[in-house]
This record gives C-alpha cells, structure tokens and sequence, in this order.
C-alpha cells in the first residue's frame, strides 16, 4: 500500500505491506534507529515517538495507518550541529545511564512540554509513567524535565 | 524476507488492510469477510497480532470514520463516538465537568501513549474485566450503540459484556458509539482503582453514584471491576443503601456487603482474598467521597 509520511520535517512515500509497524519502517527502511525496539507489547515507552504531536507507541501502530500524518522521532530534534534543550538538559542532569530508553523519554518529555510548559514533579511522573527507565530511579530524569522546562521557557 | 519474530517485533502473518470512511462500508467488509478484525487504537489487537495469537485475514480500520469520533452534548446525555480516543475524552471540557465519574475512570487507563492511541470502543469492546472505561459506562447507566448488516440496535452497558473477552457483538456488527445520562447534579460520584504498579491494570476497581437528597440516599449505584468475569453492579449493597439516611456506621455495613458479594478469582493480579479485603476499604472510600459530593452539590 502506497503512503505519504512527514517524518522529521521530510516529506516521505512509501508502498509497504499492511502488516508493518511504524517502528520497524524507521530503524529498517530509513536507518532511524534512535527509536527503540523494548517490550513490543505497550509496556516500557522505549519505541515513543510524535504522531501528529503526540507521544505513541511506534511497535503497535502500523504504518499504513500513518498516511498523511507528521512522524517526530529522536533524530529531529537537534538542527545537525546542537542538541535540542531538553537532549542537553537530559545530558546535564545525568538522567542518561545506558541511554536505551532516553529517546522515548525525550519525546514523551517534548510532548509534555508543549502541553504544560510549567510541570510540577506529580505532573511530570504522571505523564512519563509509561516509560521506564532501569537504570536511573527516575530522580535525575525528573530534574532534566525541570531543567528543559526553564530552558525552554 | 522472513524476519525473525522472537520477541515480537514484527506482526508475522499478513493481511488485507481496510479503512473505511462509513460505518455501511465497514459492516459491509465484516459481513464479507468473517474472522475480520476491527481496528482502533490497536493497542490491545496489534500485540496479539505480533504474538500470534490473532491472525486476522482482514484487519478494518475504523479511525477514518468520522461518524465514530463525535462527542455530543445532548443536554441530558452526552454522546461519546467509539473511536474518540481515551486521551480526547479525559482532555474534553464537556466530559470533565458533565461526566466526571467517566473522566477519571479513563485517566486511570493505561499510560500518556496508550491512551493517546486507545479509544472508548475498544476499552469496551476488548471487554476486559478490568476495563476501566467499561466500568464508568455501567455505573453511569450508558446506553450502547450497535450497526450490523440488519441496521442499528442499543443495548445497555450492563448488559453488553458476556465475559473475559465476550460481548454480545455479533462478528459483523460494530459499537459505533456511547450514549451516556448526565447525572442529576444532587448525585455524587467516585472512581477508585488499584494496580501494582501505576501502569497496570486495575487488580480491583470501584464506581459508586449516589444521588443524594441531604443525607439520604435517593438513588445508589455500585459497581466493580475485576472481581468478576464483567464488570458488575451489586444490587444487594445499592439496595441496603437506597432511601437511608448514611452514616458512617451504614457505610461501614454497605462495605461489607460488598465484600462478601463479590466472587473474586485469583490471577496473577492479586489473589481473590486480597481482592475481598481491598473491596471492603476500596467501598468504605468510594462511597464516603460520593456521600459528601453529592451532598455538597445540593
């Protein structure tokens, strides 16, 4: 089936069977491997990317599903020389270990962000609960929310 | 390319792909292809495809209906279409402040991700009975929409679940949409869940409506989530509340009720002794919080 997908600001067509995920349409056919491949069952958040602005899951959306509609993912976020505010703020704050679930977290935090510029803790933990994170404990990604939210203000 | 599916990355087996613009033209493709899947927000229907324990032939795309994605003021009801996604309906102005009871219930649903993926007709229509959206609908009195090849029916939320997984939905028919009663403004509501973790689905949950008149109780609804193969309203604790004047003491007594008029199950959620000890404190809450919300919104 033929589609038509921004993704990263780029218009893009492609004829893919049905049974593709978005996901695997990024990381195999376009090498955007800064999605991630965690759980496949709706769980960890790894694979969360932007679909018309909103955080969702790229393992459990097909991909012809995604015709005519804007794709953001990690790789879109800084401008090819600097990082996005809240990629330096998750740099600065330490909320990065292993790194596998921080592009998920990012677009989850980016979305949050456009929603309410001003989070309170409560707010931020709420909207990032479906990404998880083994590594950190969440208290240094937390502060990296807050600190991109004074960046971004 | 035979890719390799160990940890479910891929949905395996491929299908036909539909997306139709009317609820007719969708119908149609189900009554023409039988063991067709409805599709909304996938998040319950694509992992199972990718774990290959649903192989559709035919997968039908509802979310190009635009039909399915109204919400309605109706004056005495508010019209919720199946396909609006969870996230629209806990964003909607209209459904927070006319139906508060159905908003946190759907709050409770899942993550941001989830929910901006799920809709209303597919929490219903998995017919989990842990659905939480499912829950509000029942305690709220919902009417269901129904189109299948012989035209339109309405079914009562209540008696829409049949079991885990069973509904009364023939293989050609849709639920096309929610027609939810406003309660009267004397009535108090409350929405209680507990998960394991904040992600999880509810190990047990409670809605309680009571409408109020002072201190005596007009009109109770109680239901539960997860201690049943559907959601259930139990009769015998609305009825030792209904036309009493409640005190703490009734409360204490109608918990109880509820505790012992449940038939919780063990699972890998809870046991059923933990679900019947959690109801009786889950109870006490939930109709304490309507009690005094119905009683200050005389």
């Amino acid at each position: 089936m033929k589609i038509d997908v921004t993704i990263n600001g780029r218009e893009r067509s492609f004829d893919v069977p049905p049974n593709t995920l978005l996901l695997n349409l990024l990381r195999e056919r376009l090498d955007l491997t800064g999605s991630k491949y965690g759980c496949g069952i709706g769980e960890c958040g790894a694979c969360t990317l932007l679909l018309d602005g909103e955080p969702v899951l790229g393992c459990m959306t097909l991909a012809v599903d995604c015709d005519g509609r804007t794709v953001e993912t990690i790789e879109g976020l800084g401008d090819g020389d600097g990082l996005h505010p809240i990629q330096e703020a998750y740099l600065e704050e330490g909320a990065v270990q292993c790194g596998f679930c921080t592009p998920g977290f990012i677009m989850t935090t980016k979305a949050l962000l456009e929603e309410e510029p001003n989070p309170s803790e409560a707010e931020i933990r709420e909207y990032l609960k479906g990404n998880v994170c083994r590594c950190t404990g969440y208290v240094n990604i937390v502060a990296a929310v807050q600190s991109a939210a004074g960046k971004m203000r | 390319m035979n890719p390799i599916n160990k940890h479910n990355t891929h949905i395996v087996m491929p299908f036909e792909y539909h997306q139709p613009a009317t609820v007719r033209a969708a119908v149609e493709i189900l009554r023409k292809h039988p063991g067709a899947k409805p599709l909304a927000g996938g998040t319950d229907l694509v992992p199972k495809m990718k774990q290959r324990l649903l192989e559709p032939k035919h997968v039908v795309n509802l979310k190009k209906i635009p039909e399915l994605s109204v919400v309605e003021d109706r004056g005495d009801a508010v019209y919720i279409g199946a396909a609006v996604r969870l996230r629209e309906i806990e964003k909607s102005e209209t459904i927070r402040r006319r139906l508060p009871l159905l908003s946190s219930c759907v709050r409770s649903i899942g993550s941001v991700q989830i929910r901006n993926m799920g809709t209303l007709g597919g929490n219903v229509c998995n017919a989990s009975p842990a659905a939480d959206g499912a829950l509000g609908l029942v305690a709220l009195e919902a009417t269901v929409h129904i189109a299948g090849p012989g035209g339109e029916r309405q079914v009562e939320a209540k008696s829409f679940f049949e079991g885990p997984g069973l509904t009364v939905l023939g293989e050609d028919e849709l639920v096309t949409g929610f027609t939810v009663p406003v309660p009267t403004e004397d009535t108090g509501t409350c929405f209680i869940s507990v998960g394991r973790t904040a992600l999880d689905i509810s190990t047990i949950s409670i809605a309680v409506a009571l409408t109020m008149d002072g201190d005596r109780v007009k009109d109770a609804k109680v239901v539960l989530g997860s201690v049943a193969p559907t959601p259930i309203r139990l009769a015998d604790a609305e009825k030792q509340l209904k036309g009493k004047t409640l005190t703490e003491k009734l409360v204490e007594d109608t918990a109880m009720k509820v505790s012992e008029s449940i038939k919780p199950i063990t699972d890998i959620r809870g046991t059923a002794e933990y679900r019947r000890e959690a109801s009786r404190g889950m109870a006490v809450e939930a109709i304490t919080k309507a009690w005094r919300e119905g009683r200050t919104q005389r």
